[in-house]
Order: structure tokens, then sequence, then C-alpha cells
């Protein structure tokens, strides 16, 4: 799953381009608006075990997860209250035997498609299925630019070799390509050839996304966590390639917010223009909400509908607006820029959800988790905790700590 | 011609034309949804701008500034490709 999915803007344009954000137009009320797109997590089957992935602690179980006609609802649901776009992701999407009849009938409906996946199941028939079903994008991670450390982050042998195959048929179906990579402490001095291996697979666009640090990854920080040094130098390559590779690759490029001066405008403000369904149909805020323990989430199984639950559910106004804030963020200048930042992050990090989230140089607790993060960065834990459905597994060599 | 990711599109909901690309959405102004329109992958920039000058009664240089301004922006930006020989 993408983090730039939802921690950088879905909406983005040069105001000067004549090309203007929808939204940013908008008064308060349109900002309450329908999302424009939703992110649909079909399953948390994977066979990866990324030890930084973005799916709950407590995964779902494939007996829980919606019918392929409860989605087919859902989806003409969302196409009628007005969502433009639907990113398929998971866990692995295309675990789901019905993702081309998923597909399908979000195309018929009017749907933007776009596939968010591991690309380790696909075959080029199947892929070719998905293409003549409407779909519009397809986005593959990539752990690393070689088999040695992505295999070894996917925890799954062969699975750097499949995704280069699968972004081949990618491109030879003319379906455009975004490669993804999950930059971390361990891989990220591969960036240069994994943004040369975007241009090499004729990507048209490059996620370089540093990892969030919640569920999975916040066990496995100090594995992950990268030094201050690797991050300033990452920004000098992406900005060079950026410039240098202009009309070629569109790089869009998320930063560790343990590094920041002010934290990320998570999920665009919660409750403000993102909302995703988990594999058995709640709907969340963002795909980490439910690491924050008492609030709940209607299911598209209630009898509430999906708009419904947006505009009038607790969990999605709790956070909403400005009016939650506790100090630093109510007086606080910059409070409408970044609302406050990341709700999971401030439960994870300080046990109340409504505090302003550390990554905040104001937060009186930011000078704890730089510290944190520097030590951790220049420690020398490198074994992985690998994600499944046993609440995790530490990797079995440990040859990797110095 | 616009490529395959980027979707140009009328939004009931909202009442505005829309471009739809992978994590984005675009809200083009009207002169911008006009110009995208006439990309179909069949006519020449030249084309495109003897048809607007036409319609507006504008100076031919003028309409082809702006034209090639923006078709190079969304180009830059990868919301316009070329079309291709087998592209029929």
């Amino acid at each position: 799953m993408s983090p730039t999915l939802t921690d950088a803007t879905p909406l983005a344009a040069d105001p000067n381009d004549g090309l203007n954000v929808l939204e940013s137009r908008g008064s308060t009320a349109e900002t309450f608006g329908i999302p424009l797109a939703v992110l649909a997590e079909l399953t948390h089957r994977c066979p990866l075990q990324c030890p930084y992935c973005s799916n709950p602690v407590e995964l779902e179980r494939a007996s829980g997860e919606l019918s392929t006609e409860e989605w087919k609802k859902v989806l003409s649901e969302l196409a009628e209250i007005g969502v433009l776009q639907i990113h398929f992701s998971g866990g692995e999407p295309t675990a789901r035997k019905d993702l081309v009849e998923l597909v399908r009938h979000a195309t018929e409906v009017g749907l933007y498609t776009n596939l968010i996946t591991s690309a380790v199941l696909l075959t080029k028939d199947k892929l070719a299925a998905l293409a003549d079903a409407g779909l519009c994008h397809v986005q593959i991670s990539f752990q690393g630019s070689e088999a040695d450390i992505a295999d070894r982050v996917a925890g799954f042998r062969n699975a750097h070799a499949q995704k280069i195959k699968a972004a081949g048929w990618a491109r030879e179906l003319d379906l455009p390509l975004t490669v993804n990579a999950v930059m971390h402490r361990q891989n990220l001095h591969q960036l240069p050839d994994i943004i040369q291996m975007a241009v090499d697979l004729d990507a048209d666009r490059l996620e370089v996304a540093n990892v969030q640090y919640y569920g999975w990854a916040l066990k496995n920080r100090a594995a992950l966590m990268p030094t201050l040094e690797q991050i300033e130098e990452t920004s000098h390559i992406v900005e060079d390639a950026q410039v240098r590779l202009k009309g070629i690759l569109t790089i869009d490029y998320v930063v560790p917010d343990y590094y920041a001066l002010r934290p990320k405008k998570c999920m665009g403000g919660w409750g403000r223009q993102f909302f995703n369904i988990s594999p058995t149909g709640k709907i969340l805020p963002c795909h980490a909400a439910e690491t924050i323990t008492g609030l709940d989430f209607e299911s598209v199984r209630s009898n509430h509908s999906i708009a419904w639950i947006w505009q009038n559910s607790d969990a999605f106004n709790r956070y909403r607006g400005t009016g939650w804030m506790p100090e630093p963020c109510r007086s606080c200048e910059f409070k409408e820029v970044d609302f406050g930042g990341c709700r999971c992050q401030a439960f994870a990090l300080t046990g109340d959800a409504g505090n302003t989230d550390p990554a905040c140089t104001l937060s009186p607790m930011h000078e704890q988790i730089f510290k944190t993060a520097e030590t951790e960065a220049s420690g020398d834990v490198n074994r992985f905790i690998y994600r499944n459905f046993n609440g995790g597994t530490p990797e079995a060599d440990a040859q990797h700590d110095a | 011609m616009l490529p395959r990711h980027a979707k140009l599109k009328f939004d009931e909901t909202r009442q505005r034309w829309v471009i739809l690309a992978p994590e984005r959405v675009l809200a083009p102004d009207d002169i911008a949804v006009e110009i995208l329109q006439l990309c179909d992958g069949q006519r020449g920039v030249a084309q495109i701008v003897d048809q607007l000058a036409a319609k507006y009664a504008a100076p031919r240089d003028a309409i082809g500034t702006d034209v090639i301004a923006m078709l190079q922006d969304l180009a830059d930006k990868g919301f316009l490709t070329e079309a291709r020989e087998k592209d029929t």
C-alpha cells in the first residue's frame, strides 16, 4: 500500500498553470464533501511480509472479508455520491479471485481505477484481463533495486525478479506504471539505482516514500529508522532527479516526519478528504486509524449509508477540523496547514490521539522523539520482525545485526 | 492526446470538468478543457491553434503562445503524450 496515497495530498497542482486544485477553492462545507479518491483494502492477505506494512497489526481474516456482491454495491454507492477514483489495495488485492470482476464493475460505474500491488501473484494473462476490464493504472511496490535486499525485506524469495517481469508486462499492455519504493535505513543507499530502475522500466511515476512509523513499522523502527545524514542526502538525490527527469519520470517524495520541523498534513486532515474501506467493510479515516483504541468505526454492513458514516459518525467527527485541538495547536498559525499532524502517530507516541503530533517541533515531546530516532538510527539492530497473521515473526537469521 | 492514465471527465456531482490521474484529481479551467478536448491524437498543434483562433476571432500568435505554453506544461506533468501511429 502506498504511503504517499494518504500522507501526501491527493490533490496537487501548480496554481499558475491554469489547472486549479478542485478542493482548494471550496468553502469549509465543500471541504468535507465526499472525497475524490477512496482506498479499498480488499484483503489483508499478502504473500509478502514487509516489516513496515501499513496494515494494522491485528489483521482481518479472509472469512470476514466483504463478498464480491458487497464490494460491487460499495463501488456503485461510491460513484453515486461523487467519488471519482478507486484505489484497489490490500494486503495484496490480486489475492482476491474476483479482482477482475470488481475492476470491471468500477469501470462500468465510472470510477478511475488504480491497482496498488506487490505484483508477485500476477501473470501476464491476469494483467491483460485487468486491462481489458478497464484498469487505468498500475502501481507496483519495490523493496530495493536488486534481489538481495529486496527479497529479504519482502520476506519472499524471487519477489524482486517477479516484480521486474510484471512491470514489463504492464508496459507491454500499455498500462501506465508507477514504481512505489518504500525507503528506510537498510535500502536508502540504493535510491539512485531505484530511480534508474524506474526509468528503465518505463514508469511514468516514482513514489519515494520514507517509512511512516506506526503499526508494523513501529515494531521495526530500530531496524528501519534512517540517519539524519541519509535523509539529507536523499532529499538532494530526489531534487536533482526531479529536475533531470522532468517530462520523463514524475517523482513524488514523502519525507520521514521524525526529522521534520512541521508535522505532515496527514490524510490532508482527519476526515477532510480521504477515507478507506477495510477488508471487512469498516470505513476508516486512515488505514492506520484502528491502531487508536477507543474509536468505533462504522461498517458498510451497518444500516448507514457511506455518505452518512463520512459526515456523521463519531470516529470521523472526533478529530475533524480544528475544534478538538489542544495547545500548542489551538493557537498555532499553522493549525489549518497541517491540522495537527497525524492522529495515529500522536496516539502511538503519546498514548492520546488528541495530542499534538510529536513530529512537530512545538510538541513538548518533539525533542524526545528526535533523540529516539537518532539513537535508533545509529544503533546496530537490523533484524526485522516480519508481518503476518500471527502478530509477527522475527527474521530467522540474526546475522544482519552488526 | 491524453495518456491512458489521465482521463478527462465531467464530474456530475461537482458540475465541472476534471482530469483524473494517478493519485491526483485536477480541475482544469474552461480554456484548458477546451484545448484538451481538441487533443484527440489526430489534430496537430497548428490545427488546434487555428481552430481556437477562428472560434474566438483572436490573433493566431497570441492563441498560439498560450496553447503551446499550456501543452508543454501538461506534457511536463505527464498529462499529455504523443499519439502513436498504431493507435487508430
